[in-house]
Formats: C-alpha cells, structure tokens, sequence
C-alpha cells in the first residue's frame, strides 16, 4: 500500500459512509452490557422497515460515560441515548430526523462533552473498533505512511522529543528520550513492546483504548518501532481483557493483510512483525523488566536497573517499551506536529491525558482532558460531583502506587509535577473518588493488601515489610494500635520506598505517607488513649 | 547439539492438538512456555500435573521452572472449576462499592469462600483483579460475562437458579 | 573498554578496578565489609535481600553494591546510620517471617542469618513473628529441606541450575507465599532431576538445607569453591 492507495481506500470507505443519511453508533465496550441485543434490536427494526439503505447500526468503541450505559450516538446531529435498553430500538429508529427521543436524550451541553479535549480518544465511540477501513477513512495510518515516505528515524525521534510527550503508564518518563536511547545503542536486534499489562485496580484506560481504537496503538508501534530501528514487536496484554485481545487479534490481522505490518511495510525496505501475549494475573508485570521477563516465558518477577532495557532488554537486546496511552499519542503528534502537542498542557507535562473516573461519582467513565486541568474541575464539573448527597473526601490518583489528594488541594492543575509535588502521582489515569462513607484507613489497608498479594517475594523488604505493613493497618482498623505502632508503620514505610528492587515496593507505601500526610487525625482516632494501656488486651 | 526426544501426548485426547498446535506455532522455545500454558488451560480448564510434565519436556524445560511460573501468575489455576463460575471483581471501585455484600451472601448462604467449589461442583467462587468496567461497580462476572449496577440481585438469582435453591 | 581501570572512594578510601567489577567485588578486595545474604561468589547476582544497600554521592537512590558497576570518581557510603537501620529492619523482618529458632536450629553458630543479627546488633525482633505452618520435607535419602529456616535468598536455585546444571529447584508462588520447591511440587527424594550432588545444602545461609543426621548446631556448611568450578568449568568448555 502506498499513500494513494490509502487515499483511495480513504476515500471509497467515506464515500459508502456518506451513502447513509443516518448513523446509529452503540458502544459496544465491556462497560456498556446488552450492547450485542442492542444492536441486533436496532437492525432487525431497520431491515423491517426497508432502512437497510439510509440506515447504517454499527458497533462503536467506548464514548466515556459508562455510568450512564448503554450509549448510543446519532449522527448526523450529535445526538447522544443514554440507558438505553433493546427494546429502546423502534423508537430510536422512528425518531431519526425527527425530535429525538427525550426520555433517552443526553444534552449536548453537558460539561462531561464540552470540557473535554479528545486527542487519544478522538476515535473512540466513532469509528467500529473491528474495521480497518472506518480508520483509515478517519485519516487513520496517514501519519505512519507520512512517516515511511517523507522522514527518516531521526526525524521522527527529533518530533517526538519536540512534543514534550511523557509516557503515560505513570513514571512520565520523557518519550522522545527513550527512543533516542534505543535508536543510538548497538544491536543487530531490536525489540519493540507495548505495555497494555493495565494492573492499577480503578483504572481502565489502556483497556479502553485497545477496545475502541487498536489501529491507533498499532499505528504508533509501527513508526516507533521505524524510530528505534525494531523488527519484531509484543503487545502485552492482561488475559482479564478478552475483548481488548480480540480486537488487537483482529486488528493485526487486518493490518498484516493490508501491508501495513510484517515484511516490506507499504514497499518501504522496513519490515515489523507485531505478535499479541497474553498476560496471566500479575500485577507487578506491569514493571518493565518482569513484563520483559513474562513475555520471556518466565516468573514476572522484576530484576535491578541498570542495565535498562533499553540496552539490554528482551533476550539481552535493545527494548522499547512503552504504554498503550503513549503509543496511542504518536500518530496524532506526527499529524498535527510537535508544535500543536507541545502547545497543549503545562510546562513540564504537554498534551492530554485519560483519566478513568471511578468510585462515588455521578459520571462514571472516561475522560480525556487537557494537561493542567484543575482537579477540582475534572470531579466537579466534569465527573458531576458526588452523589447521593454525599460530599468529597479525597480522590485517590495513581492507585496503589499513588496517593490520595483531599478537598484543600483540589485546585492543583493535573501534571506529573504537581500531582508528586503533593505526595501522590498521575500513574497511569485511575481517578477514584472517595466521599465521607469510606475510612481512609480502610482504603490504605486494601492497596496495601494488593501490594501484599501483588508482590513477586523476590526482594525481602517488599515481600515481607508488605506484611507487617498490613499488620500494622488491621491494628489501626481494629483501634488497637499504639504509639508505637505508628512510629514502626513510618520506619516500614521509609524501609520500602528506599530499599525496594522495584517500582512496586518503592511505591507501596504511598498511600500510607499520602494518607499520614493529609488524614493523619484517622490514625491518631484510632489509637488507644496512651493514659489507658490496659486496653491494648481486651 | 543433539536433539532431544520429544515425547508424544499423555493421552490420544484430541485437545492435546490445541496445545501442540500453539508450542509448534511458537518453535518449541522455552518463551513460549506463559502461550502453551494458556492453551492447555483454556483446553482443559485446569492444569494438572501431567499436563505440566508433558508441556516442560516438550519444551526442553526444567519441571521446577514451568511449576514456578504456573504458581506466579493467578490466572492458572491447578484444580478443576466447577461447572459455573461466580467471579467477584475486587477492584477499588467494586472495593469502595460494596463487593463484600456478594461474598458474605455467598459465605452465609452456601459457605463457600473465595476459591472454593460447592461440593456438588455446581459453582466456584472466585476473586478477580480489576476487569477494568469499573463504572458498573460493584462488578460480577456469571461464567465470564460481566453483570453490574444492580448486582446483588442479578447475581443471587443466577446463583440460585445454577444451584437450583428456590427458597 | 572492559580492561578500563577505574579509581572510586568507598567510605573514604581511595580504592580501584575494572569497568566490569562491582562495588561489592571492590569493596571485598579492600577489605570493606558490606553485609550480604542472597550475593555468593560464582553465582549470578540477583540483588534481592537489599542488604548489600549503599549511598553513592550524588544520586539520591540507594544501591545495591552486589550488582552496582563501579564509575569513575564514585563516591560510595556503605555503612551510614540509615544503611544500618534498614539492615537490622531488614534482618528483623526476615526473622518475623518465618520461624528461625537459633536454639533449636542444625545450623545455630554457623548461621549467616545468625551472624547478620550479631554484626548489627539485632538483639531482638521488634515485629511480631508470622509463625507460618511450614513443611520439613525429609524425603531425600541425605538431605533434609526445612522451609521454617528459609529466607528465600535463592542460592540453592541457582547453584543447582547453574553450577550443577540439573534446576531442580525452582520458587514457588509469589509474594509471602513463595517457597522453594523440587520439579513439579515432588518430594526432594522422588525428584528426577536431583543429582544428590549436595551443592545446594552447602550454599544455604541457614539451616534450610541440611545434612541428615545432624542435631543442633552440628552442621557445618562447606562453601563449594564456585569461582574454582566456574573457572575449570570454563575451561573446558573452550
């Protein structure tokens, strides 16, 4: 395929697009259940009344606002269904080109739509995830045919660097830098990952992502993969995300047969084998070098850096590994230029980012907004705030590895720098709102029983520390702990952030600090009275 | 060096073909240990120990090592399932909703904890990590397919109609 | 590159080496002592137990000295206040986490545990012990393997996978539920990979592994020369 042929594909996809006077869209993510009896409801109603020619029903990716699932778009007209049932179908399709249906009507205004800035998921919920035409009729592998014809690996690199684009699994570890570093060290062999091992509990962008738009990840890893100079690749994908597997499957077959993948890529001389493994239940293999480990066939189990693998990775060869979210950034950035990324967000964190709103908050799902948005913003506005009456207590960002920000602090702009700054971290997107219900002792108690079961029990300090850390919590949730036992769960907690093998027991203890740092009264509560030690038995 | 001898299947059950089909597919290396295991899981529902001594010589690996790696990962599971399977998310969201209720319902009702099967190998209860639908929160999943937002009741008349208890 | 020497300070010393030495290798030929569990002369480095942590000047991690390479001009720290409070905590935990009574141990006075504990000054364990219900699997005609007394350093893994060459051992499991074990989960003595060859009894730091017959305090480990092996090893192979 060369850039005319994809024009002309383009063009003759968008043209059978455009032969429909309606589009009936239907999420037809893990979020949105009965999306299969949905859609089947809605063409069996369009074959009956003779629509089959004016009338296109397609199944779309995820469209974000999950709480309020089953979603269904109209186009043209931006008209949004929300709860919609299959039985919903007769009246959807009898109100096209009339007033829509009010019962089922989301308003075009609300600030979920309108204070977003869609890059990533620009796609997601417009195009089927399972066509390879729908994308490229949406401008899809345009960049990379750019790329394959008009700049060379250095290029792209200096582009990427430009944008100021940070990987999106939540170290923020400069992109542009780390392609330079694999394109520059010696090898015959290079290898290219994708980190899709989403593991953080709340949060589900990446699965999103893959699910709504794989070619755009695929596109990504494609011109990485000519960056870097890599000939063979892996998506590393969690085994809980059957649907997210099907569509990459699908995804690369599709784009295999169209020479956009495997060997002379659209006629150039470069040549990309992408092959899918699936991930087994382990957390931890979300660290790059036990997902490198893993994908060798082996425990996930993490080893010292350096080497990193970006000199010596999978099998001792140059790796690249970056995450669903970074790679989905890459096409866009080469579209629309360095300039225009850079242009967006703060001044160490450029661009958008996903963040998937969870927890007790009114708009559940997922949301793509500008670097530098104010918390509060993105809950209040945005997610809708808290429901049931309830009020705000802390959002948990990051997850496990992450803290929790309370009510004072809700106006820090979302960046890498500001969320660290106040002792927690983006990671990888997870937003979990906690309202006044929840003891944050009780939520610290449960990350810290996942970084206990999570953990590989390779390094001593996380294997055990994570233990006598949980301990220490259930004394606390119990009303039995001491003084002592606050000075111990401070010491254990230093213990883990400072002499951990890697990323997940040197991150543990966040959200115990986070927790002492803005809630430290629900320990002192809990306490037994210093001047009634006899309690401490009964 | 010399080829090693590559032994036949245990049995001449014809699911030994699905797993010989992937190791082949992935030239018998010792990287395609994690794959093969996923095959003969999703072929037998449960990895028993001759399926895990066939897999580590047909691969030329040590049986210490694919015992490692089966018991790191939560997805493998030795025992077999019973014939449904109850799947419990415990992500934080299902956390902070209220995933407990389904659990101790299970626990009062039928005794059953988390990874254990009814006698009658009707249903296994099971905990999940994170199946990333976390707006449905509290998250359930009936034999794979996610149930959510009005859970309990979904989910107790499932169970009760898989056990068939019509109390 | 590789024949580069390097010259570096550790704890004020002016020391040297190669490129391809760690600071652990350098700080031993200088006679710096820096405490070490899972680390063994011969065997791959695995950086586990993190007691072989150390500051180096100018980065605000900690390193572990085992699988650290030496730089020019490092400034290295290996026995600071804080270094020595996260060993004892380190050792301490390990104590806790399973069931390590000296007293009644194969391997009291002989332990490297044991001696850990003394060199820093753990008199006693400041957090509650686990008491996990371990196996002791005796079914090895020579051999005993008591979990009770391991502390997962890996030693018995890897001499027997890469000195022996039979990985008979391999970890079980993950995270607090990690054990070592035999092939498919085989009792030792049922093993068909085992050569009984020892060489895993004699690397254990504790009494995990053991002769038997032995009784308190008596068993003696004998460190097989492993650069010796590897080098001969080498050797023949060329």
């Amino acid at each position: 395929m060369n850039r005319e042929e994809l024009k002309n594909l383009a063009d003759e996809h968008s043209r059978h697009l455009e032969g429909f006077t309606h589009h009936i869209l239907v999420c037809a993510g893990l979020g949105c259940p009965d999306n299969e009896a949905i859609i089947a409801g809605l063409r069996r109603v369009v074959a009956e009344q003779h629509l089959d020619k004016q009338v296109l029903v397609r199944k779309a990716g995820c469209m974000g606002l999950c709480a309020l699932g089953p979603i269904v778009l109209i186009q043209p007209g931006e008209i949004t269904y929300h709860n919609v049932h299959p039985g919903d179908a007769e009246e959807i399709v009898a109100a096209l080109g009339k007033e829509p249906v009010p019962r089922l009507l989301l308003s075009e205004d609300l600030p979920f739509f309108t204070r977003q800035y869609k890059n990533v998921l620009a796609l997601s919920g417009r195009i089927d995830p399972e066509s390879i035409e729908d994308y490229i009729a949406a401008g899809g592998y345009g960049s990379l045919l750019g790329v394959l014809t008009t700049m060379r690996p250095a290029d792209v690199i200096r582009t990427v660097q430009e944008s100021g684009l940070r990987g999106r699994g939540g170290a923020g570890y400069p992109t542009g830098l780390k392609w330079a570093t694999v394109a520059k060290a010696l090898g015959e062999k290079k290898f290219i990952i994708c980190n899709g091992d989403e593991g953080d509990p709340g949060a589900f962008m990446d699965r999103s992502i893959l699910e709504s738009t794989p070619h755009a990840v695929l596109e990504g890893m494609i011109i990485a993969a000519y960056a870097v100079g890599a000939n063979r690749g892996y998506i590393y994908v969690r085994a809980e995300y059957p649907l997210a597997v099907k569509r990459l499957q699908r995804a690369i077959h599709e784009a295999e047969r169209k020479n956009l993948l495997g060997h002379a890529i659209c006629g150039t001389s470069f040549d990309l084998t992408l092959q899918l493994r699936l991930g087994a239940g382990a957390f931890v293999c979300g660290e790059e070098t036990a997902l490198i480990a893993s994908v060798e066939g082996r425990r996930g189990s993490p080893r010292p850096r350096p080497p990193y693998p970006a000199g010596k990775g999978l099998w001792g060869c140059p790796t690249l590994i970056n995450n669903v979210e970074t790679y989905a950034n890459i096409a866009p950035i080469i579209r629309c230029g360095a300039e225009w990324f850079a242009s967006i967000g703060t001044e160490q964190s450029k661009g958008t980012k996903v963040f998937a709103l969870t927890g007790k908050i009114h708009n559940a799902g997922l949301v793509e907004v500008p670097m530098g948005m104010p918390l509060r913003e993105i809950i209040f506005e945005i997610g809708g705030g808290i429901p049931d009456g309830h009020t705000f207590k802390g959002v948990q960002t990051g997850g496990p590895s992450g803290g929790c920000i309370p009510e004072e602090f809700l106006d820090a702009p979302v960046s890498y720098e500001s969320l660290s700054a106040l002792g927690s971290i983006m990671g990888s997107g997870g937003m979990i709102v906690i309202d006044e219900t929840s003891s944050m002792i009780d939520v610290v108690k449960y990350f810290m029983e996942f970084c206990m079961e999570e953990s590989c029990g390779k390094c001593a300090p996380c294997r055990t520390g994570t233990v006598q850390i949980h301990r220490l919590l259930t004394r606390f949730q119990e009303r039995q702990a001491t003084a002592d036992d606050l000075a111990m769960l401070e010491e254990l907690c230093d213990l883990l952030k400072s002499a951990s093998l890697c990323g997940l027991g040197q991150s543990a203890p966040n959200p115990v600090l986070s927790s002492l740092r803005y809630f430290r009264q629900e320990y002192l509560d809990r306490m037994i009275p210093a001047d009634t030690p006899g309690e401490a038995n009964s | 060096m010399p080829a090693l001898p590559s032994p036949p299947p245990p049995t001449d059950d014809t699911r030994w073909q699905l797993v010989d089909r992937v190791m082949q597919r992935l030239d018998y290396q010792p990287s395609a240990l994690i794959e093969t295991l996923h095959a003969a899981q999703d072929a037998f529902g449960f990895l028993d120990k001759t399926t895990l001594g066939y897999i580590a010589a047909r691969l030329h690996l040590p049986p210490a090592k694919v015992f490692g790696v089966v018991t790191f990962y939560n997805h493998f599971t030795l025992q077999p399932k019973g014939e449904h399977t109850l799947a419990v998310c415990t992500g934080t969201a299902c956390h902070l909703k209220g995933k407990d209720r389904v659990l101790s319902w299970m626990k009062e009702r039928y005794h059953l904890v988390p990874g254990e099967t009814t006698a009658d190998n009707k249903l296994s209860l099971v905990e999940v990590r994170c199946v990333g639908a976390c707006a449905l929160a509290p998250v359930m999943l009936t034999d794979n397919t996610p149930i959510g937002k009005k859970t309990f009741e979904e989910a107790t008349t499932i169970i009760k109609e898989w056990l068939g208890d019509e109390s | 590159m590789s024949d580069t020497i390097l010259t570096l300070t550790i704890d004020g010393q002016p020391v040297s080496g190669l490129a391809t030495e760690t600071i652990l290798q350098i700080a031993r030929e200088n006679k710096i002592d820096i405490p070490t569990l899972c680390y063994l002369e011969g065997l791959s480095a695995v950086g586990s137990c993190r007691l072989c942590m150390v500051e180096i000047e100018g980065s605000p991690k900690l390193h572990p000295a085992c699988v650290t390479l030496i730089q020019e001009g490092m400034v290295v720290t290996t026995q600071t206040e804080r270094l020595q409070g996260y060993r004892r905590n380190i050792v301490q935990l390990l104590f806790a986490e399973r069931n390590h009574v000296c007293s009644v141990c194969v391997s009291n006075g002989h332990c490297e545990l044991q001696e850990l504990a003394h060199k820093l000054g753990v008199d006693h364990i400041a957090f509650p012990g686990c008491y996990p219900e371990l196996e002791v699997d005796a079914s090895h005609r020579r051999f005993v393997l008591d979990h009770n007394r391991c502390v997962l350093c890996t030693r018995c893994v890897r001499v027997c996978a890469e000195i022996e060459g039979a990985h008979t051992w391999d970890v079980k499991n993950r995270g607090m539920r990690s054990r070592i074990v035999a092939d498919l989960d085989t009792p030792w003595g049922d093993s068909a990979t085992c050569t009984g060859c020892g060489k895993c009894v004699h690397v254990c730091p504790t009494g995990a592994l053991s002769e038997k017959g032995k009784s308190v305090a008596e068993m003696l480990k004998k460190r097989p020369s492993l650069p010796y092996l590897v080098a001969n090893r080498t050797e023949e192979r060329q």
